[in-house]
């Protein structure tokens, strides 16, 4: 096992400091679980404790930023796109603030803590937002080159990085390019697009798929807005079906993002892997992954179905 | 340095310029009369700003976080540089810079885009904590109304102001317990206001908001005020100015008739200070 995301995004913003002394941090007092910490004793002027306020802190946040500051703020998805989501809306978007939204805890994997905290919904209701950007790393990696990555655009941005340590999948597999898909691995008969954790189990199931002949393509769709459109389409077009595979709700994510594309640009079958509208539950994070069908041999099962659908 | 007769000119002309837009062009004429005084004082005596330069990082900023009263805003804006007179007429309009509620990405000069109340405090506090931490020593003022501390985002950024000891903020909260549903403190009581704001560590001055002696008393105290965030509570009338407008929640957000103007700018009286508006 590797680093969590956020393990990722702590190490890249403690040189973000370093690198650019227009980067400052804010967090609504969970320093060191989301990994703010290093930052925050290094850079103790350019860090500002909020506390348990995260309306306010995301209000703070946009001040800062169009002060000329390009702020990180930082907490668990659910507090962040669901309870400060009109905040986001209106000081973030609407006003085109250069904030950095940078959250963790989020999906299933959240794990013991239960359904209270394990946003399902985030991506949907960030993707939806006018002028946001949206990124959902695969590894520590992808999540470092991703929190230098928004460092360096203007305007607001969403980035989702994992609790748990996962697999190193992106290392050695080219520069990281926001709306730029990677692809992980070629394969004609299905192309699997996943983000987040699932990028891993992407690539699990497209071996075990191989076992029974059948190749499928990888694709790590880190950006789910702006989307690579064109990546989708080209896939659609190759493989002739499409499976989804997130740490989300089946509805308004990826899943939902590329199902939009492939019906307007190249209708063939899609299949989306993720939460089936509806809340977790409290458990360690490899059990609720099997329980509710985020495994690599769901992927496999929807990879199948995929195929078969295309055939028909 | 204006004198207080010229500003009372001024926001008599800010006064006039709110009837005749809200009429012609819909809009919320009630608190925007209620915070002509202020608002005349800030953008034409108090505030270093630079209409030509909107942008310039050492400005005083004027966050307006009870983004409907805008009609205000826009007219001393207007009145003071920052756009042609003649673009007033496109307020609320189709393709206009001057949208119904605030945006700041289109019109220059908007601090913080604003409609959805309780959340001007956030961002002035970011931008007070931004110029603390560049060594700018400007001047945030934000205005809120009184029924938008109902909101549970201003109590938490009122702590973050305290907490930094942001003393170069001012809030001001027009405080004319008026607001949708009624009086504020029938909808939600949130008195006693300055006693919450002292028990926060706030600064607190309390005066007339439509007495421009008092309004400009009130600044120089904040101006010279170390320590804390000042919050200036400002007993304001809805419409004020206009027998049939002043405190009548109705007012909040309707625009009034070609009649009714006529009647309000008889009421309102004649300015010194710039031409109507031709509308």
């Amino acid at each position: 096992m590797g680093m969590s995301g956020r393990d990722g995004f702590g190490r890249a913003l403690l040189e973000l400091g370093q690198e650019n002394e227009r980067v400052v941090a804010l967090c609504a007092d969970l320093t060191e679980s989301v990994r703010v910490q290093d930052f925050a004793e290094k850079y103790p002027e350019r860090f500002f404790q909020i506390g348990i306020a995260e309306q306010d802190m995301i209000g703070t946040a946009a001040g800062m930023a169009l002060a000329g500051y390009i702020p990180f703020a930082t907490t668990y998805a659910v507090f962040a796109a669901q309870r400060a989501n009109e905040q986001i809306r209106l000081a973030a978007c609407y006003n085109q603030a250069n904030v950095k939204i940078v959250v963790s805890h989020a999906g299933l994997t959240c794990g013991e803590d239960g359904a209270t905290h394990q946003a399902l919904e985030d991506i949907a209701s960030m993707r939806v937002m006018p002028h946001m950007t949206v990124i959902v790393p695969a590894d520590a990696n992808e999540a470092y080159e991703a929190t230098k990555a928004i460092a360096e655009m203007e305007g607001p941005a969403y980035l989702r990085v994992g609790r748990t340590p996962v697999a190193n999948v992106t290392e050695g597999k080219g520069k990281f390019e926001i709306g730029k898909a990677r692809k992980m691995r070629d394969g004609k008969d299905v192309t699997l697009i996943a983000c987040g954790i699932m990028v891993e189990m992407a690539l699990k199931a497209s071996e075990m798929l191989a076992e029974e002949g059948i190749e499928a393509a990888v694709i790590n769709m880190h950006t789910i807005k702006p989307l690579d459109e064109e990546t989708i389409i080209k896939q659609a077009k190759e493989t002739g079906c499409i499976v989804t595979a997130e740490e989300h709700s089946i509805i308004g994510g990826l899943g939902g993002a590329v199902a939009e594309v492939v019906a307007e640009h190249q209708p063939v079958p899609v299949i989306r892997v993720g939460t089936k509208d509806t809340f977790g539950e409290s458990g360690p994070p490899e059990e609720l992954l099997q329980k509710y069908g985020l495994t690599a041999l769901d992927i496999v099962k929807a990879a199948k179905k995929a195929v078969d659908l295309k055939k028909q | 340095m204006r004198s207080v007769e010229e500003i009372r000119e001024i926001s008599t002309r800010i006064k006039r310029d709110v009837i005749q837009l809200t009429s012609s062009n819909t809009g919320h004429p009630g608190g925007a009369l209620g915070a002509a005084d202020i608002i005349a004082e800030l953008y034409f005596n108090r505030m270093n700003h630079d209409p030509k330069n909107p942008n310039r990082e050492d400005r005083d900023r004027f966050v307006l976080s009870n983004g409907h009263i805008c009609a205000a805003l826009y007219s001393a804006m207007a009145r003071s540089g920052y756009f042609e007179l003649d673009e007033l007429y496109t307020f609320r309009k189709i393709n206009s810079r001057l949208q119904g509620h605030p945006s700041r990405k289109d019109l220059p000069g908007i601090e913080t885009s604003s409609g959805p109340l309780g959340q001007g405090l956030s961002v002035a506090n970011g931008i007070a904590l931004a110029n603390r931490l560049k060594g700018i020593d400007a001047r945030i003022y934000c205005l809120v109304g009184d029924g938008e501390i109902q909101e549970g985002q201003i109590w938490e950024a009122v702590m973050t102001s305290a907490h930094y000891k942001l003393d170069r903020l001012a809030l001001i909260i027009s405080w004319n317990d008026i607001q949708i549903d009624g009086n504020v403190k029938d909808v939600m009581n949130i008195e006693p206001i300055a006693d919450k704001f002292k028990a926060f560590g706030w600064n607190t001055i309390e005066i007339d908001g439509h007495d421009l002696h008092q309004i400009r008393a009130a600044f120089d105290a904040f101006e010279q005020h170390r320590g804390s965030p000042t919050a200036i509570i400002a007993r304001t009338v809805i419409g004020k100015g206009v027998s049939f407008m002043e405190n009548k929640a109705i007012w909040h957000g309707k625009a009034p008739s070609a009649e009714e103007a006529k009647k309000a700018l008889e009421e309102i009286g004649p300015s010194q200070f710039g031409e109507d508006l031709n509308c």
